[in-house]
């Protein structure tokens, strides 16, 4: 695709190892760490992820992956560590502020909000509302024409996700690939700088995920950042530009997709260290 | 047996201003449990500090009574501050704990000898709303409405009780269908959605649980204008109880849940008391005496709840489809 192309010359020059500096980051994370009693779960010592590229994280189940979403985007409290987005300091800042700077994510297990239909999901998602003040929601003029805008974005974003036809259906009686669709649909709406996805395709129709990748691809060239978990390798190797390998909570490698499938730390870490040398020792 | 006298009872009952009263405070409490699904099991705190700010301002402090009115709401907001602010950060099981603490703590202190020179512990306070009978337009008399009949002052407190239920429904149909009421549905659903979305789930919830708590003054402000009276055992934990009750009757989540619930709650309470006691009057119920009847009211309640839970549990103005996405 030639789009990759563009983007990936952005990565011209960078080495292919943990932890190496970006030329653009949008995102730099330092010694964050979380333990859950003896396990360190997650234990990154630097990180930078490109500004308007697809980042993929992958790693083996229970990497500490989700883990490191969580600290990041604010749901869970790192043990120490220090990140900034865009310029912004971000440690400890709470979840809900960190999407107001940009930094959206979505869940591995989705949180559809059930008795609300997919529409109002989705509006949800838009930003500075007028509305959502108490006094304001009282007198509709102030906010309808906004509602209205609202709602024509979401209906094209639920058209590109194939769930038009169920705008009116409460969230609660999607499958389960629907929900994966309307949870990343609905953080689109929120018009994030980076979007932060938790295996986005699991359980979607290969058909569509096709097209949906395509969008993702679009996001990108639009100048969105994208960051992403995910197991389907074809997927990764498909539309990343740049992937970070997780192991046991740490990076144990970082690279072009071509880079990545050659590496000997992954090979070990997808196949358990019985394989062959500790992925730590073969990573430094 | 005279059931045309008992039906007309209880008609009076379902209309009447206790009936009001209940629905505004259900109004408060469907904010809380219905929309925003926040555990508050101490509804009658708010009714309380709402009454006794009336009763209160007026007997004690010798004010004109709107500033009791405005003494209430504020007791009210700063209730439900001093009971959001630890618990709201927290799962909502903690809120619950401390609203049933804070309800029975404040009708103990209220009545507690240490406070009655300023609310008349036991004995309450009595004959405060002279300012508002002043207002009454209509003039003394009896008035028919149907088979009922109602003095002048019960007709006044009437009006306006239902006139405050009416606009305390639009406020909430406005608020509701409003991107303010999609947070508050949304918290209820999923408060880590909402957060993920850029929602300050926190201050929503504080908001709520701040409007709930000032409909709940106001339904206590009717319930002592009604009678005069403000006593602190009338404030009891069971009243939180029937507030649920009624709300679950009517359907929590929907508008006119509350007060379809309140009307109802009233006709079938007061009915069947009325039945009841003619029914021991008449000697139909040996084994039963009319001191019997506070505890068969209650057991009937707590049956009806129960029967309400397992076989329409959306009430009757709900949506089966909701429940059953509820179940989760
Ligand atoms: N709340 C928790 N309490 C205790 N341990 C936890 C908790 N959350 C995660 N862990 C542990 O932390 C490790 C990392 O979990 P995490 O969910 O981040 O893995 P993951 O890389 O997302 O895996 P998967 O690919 O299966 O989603 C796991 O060993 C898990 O058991
Ligand atoms: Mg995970």
């Amino acid at each position: 695709m030639p789009d990759d192309v563009k983007t990936t010359s952005a990565f011209d020059g960078v080495v292919a190892e943990p932890g190496v500096a970006k030329p653009d980051p949008i995102m730099v994370a330092d010694n964050v760490t979380r333990r859950f009693g003896g396990l360190h779960a997650v234990n990154v010592d630097h990180l930078e992820v490109q500004r308007g590229a697809i980042t993929a994280l992958i790693g083996p189940n229970g990497a500490g992956k989700t883990t490191f979403f969580n600290l990041l985007t604010g749901f869970d409290r790192a043990g120490s560590g220090k990140w900034t987005f865009d310029g912004d300091d971000m440690s400890h800042m709470p979840a809900y502020r960190v999407a107001r700077h940009g930094m959206v994510r979505t869940f591995q297990l989705t949180k559809a909000l059930a008795r609300l239909t997919v529409l109002e999901n989705m509006l949800l998602g838009a930003t500075e509302q007028r509305g959502e003040r108490m006094f304001n929601a009282l007198i509709r003029p102030l906010w309808g024409g906004q509602e209205q805008a609202n709602r024509v974005r979401a209906e094209e974003l639920l058209d590109r996700f194939k769930l038009i036809h169920l705008k009116d259906a409460y969230a609660g009686t999607l499958s389960g690939g629907q929900r994966k669709l309307l949870e990343m649909a609905r953080g689109l709406m929120v018009q994030p700088k980076m979007i932060m996805l938790d295996e986005p395709m699991a359980g979607v129709n290969p058909a569509l995920v096709q097209s949906l990748l395509q969008h993702i691809i679009d996001l990108r060239d639009e100048g969105m950042t994208v960051c992403f978990v995910e197991h389907d390798m074809d997927m990764v190797m498909g539309i990343s530009d740049w992937i970070v390998v997780l192991a046991e909570g740490e990076i144990i490698a970082e690279g072009r997709p071509s880079e990545i499938g050659a590496n000997r730390a992954v090979i070990d870490a997808y196949l358990g260290k019985e394989h062959g040398t500790a992925p730590s020792e073969e990573a430094s | 047996m005279d059931f045309a006298s008992i039906l007309t009872t209880a008609l009076a009952a379902g209309i009447g201003p206790v009936a009001a009263a209940y629905a505004l405070a259900a109004i408060g409490l469907n904010i809380h449990f219905g929309y925003t699904g926040l555990l508050n099991f101490g509804q009658v705190g708010f009714m309380l500090v709402g009454g006794y700010g009336i009763a209160i301002s007026v007997s004690i402090l010798g004010w004109p009574m709107w500033v009791g009115v405005l003494l209430g709401i504020a007791c009210a907001i700063v209730l439900a501050l001093i009971l959001g602010f630890p618990t709201l950060r927290l799962r909502s099981d903690y809120l619950a704990i401390a609203t049933i603490a804070a309800g029975e703590i404040l009708r103990l202190f209220y009545m507690s000898s240490y406070a009655e020179p300023v609310t008349g512990g036991v004995y309450g306070l009595q004959q405060f709303a002279g300012d508002f009978y002043d207002l009454n337009p209509f003039p003394p008399d009896r008035y028919e409405l149907g088979p009922l009949s109602f003095g002048a002052p019960e007709l006044w407190i009437m009006i306006v009780g239902w006139g405050l239920v009416a606009l305390a429904a639009v406020l909430v149909y406005l608020l509701i269908h409003s991107p303010w009421g999609r947070i508050i549905r949304s918290i209820r659903e999923d408060e880590e959605a909402a957060r993920s979305l850029g929602k300050n789930v926190y201050w929503y919830k504080m908001q709520a649980l701040v409007l709930g708590g000032v409909l709940g003054a106001f339904g206590g402000m009717v319930m002592v204008v009604n009678t005069q009276s403000a006593s602190a055992n009338s404030f009891d934990p069971v009243v939180t109880f029937f507030l649920y009750t009624l709300l679950v009757l009517g359907g929590a989540g929907r508008v006119f849940g509350p007060i379809l619930g309140s009307v109802l709650f009233w006709f079938i309470v007061v009915g069947f008391d009325a039945l009841l006691r003619s029914m021991i009057a008449n000697g139909i119920l040996p084994f039963l005496e009319s001191g019997d009847i506070g505890a068969i009211r209650l057991s009937i309640v707590g049956l009806g709840l129960l029967l309400l839970m397992v076989y329409r549990p959306q009430g009757i103005l709900g949506r089966r489809e909701e429940m059953v996405l509820d179940a989760r």
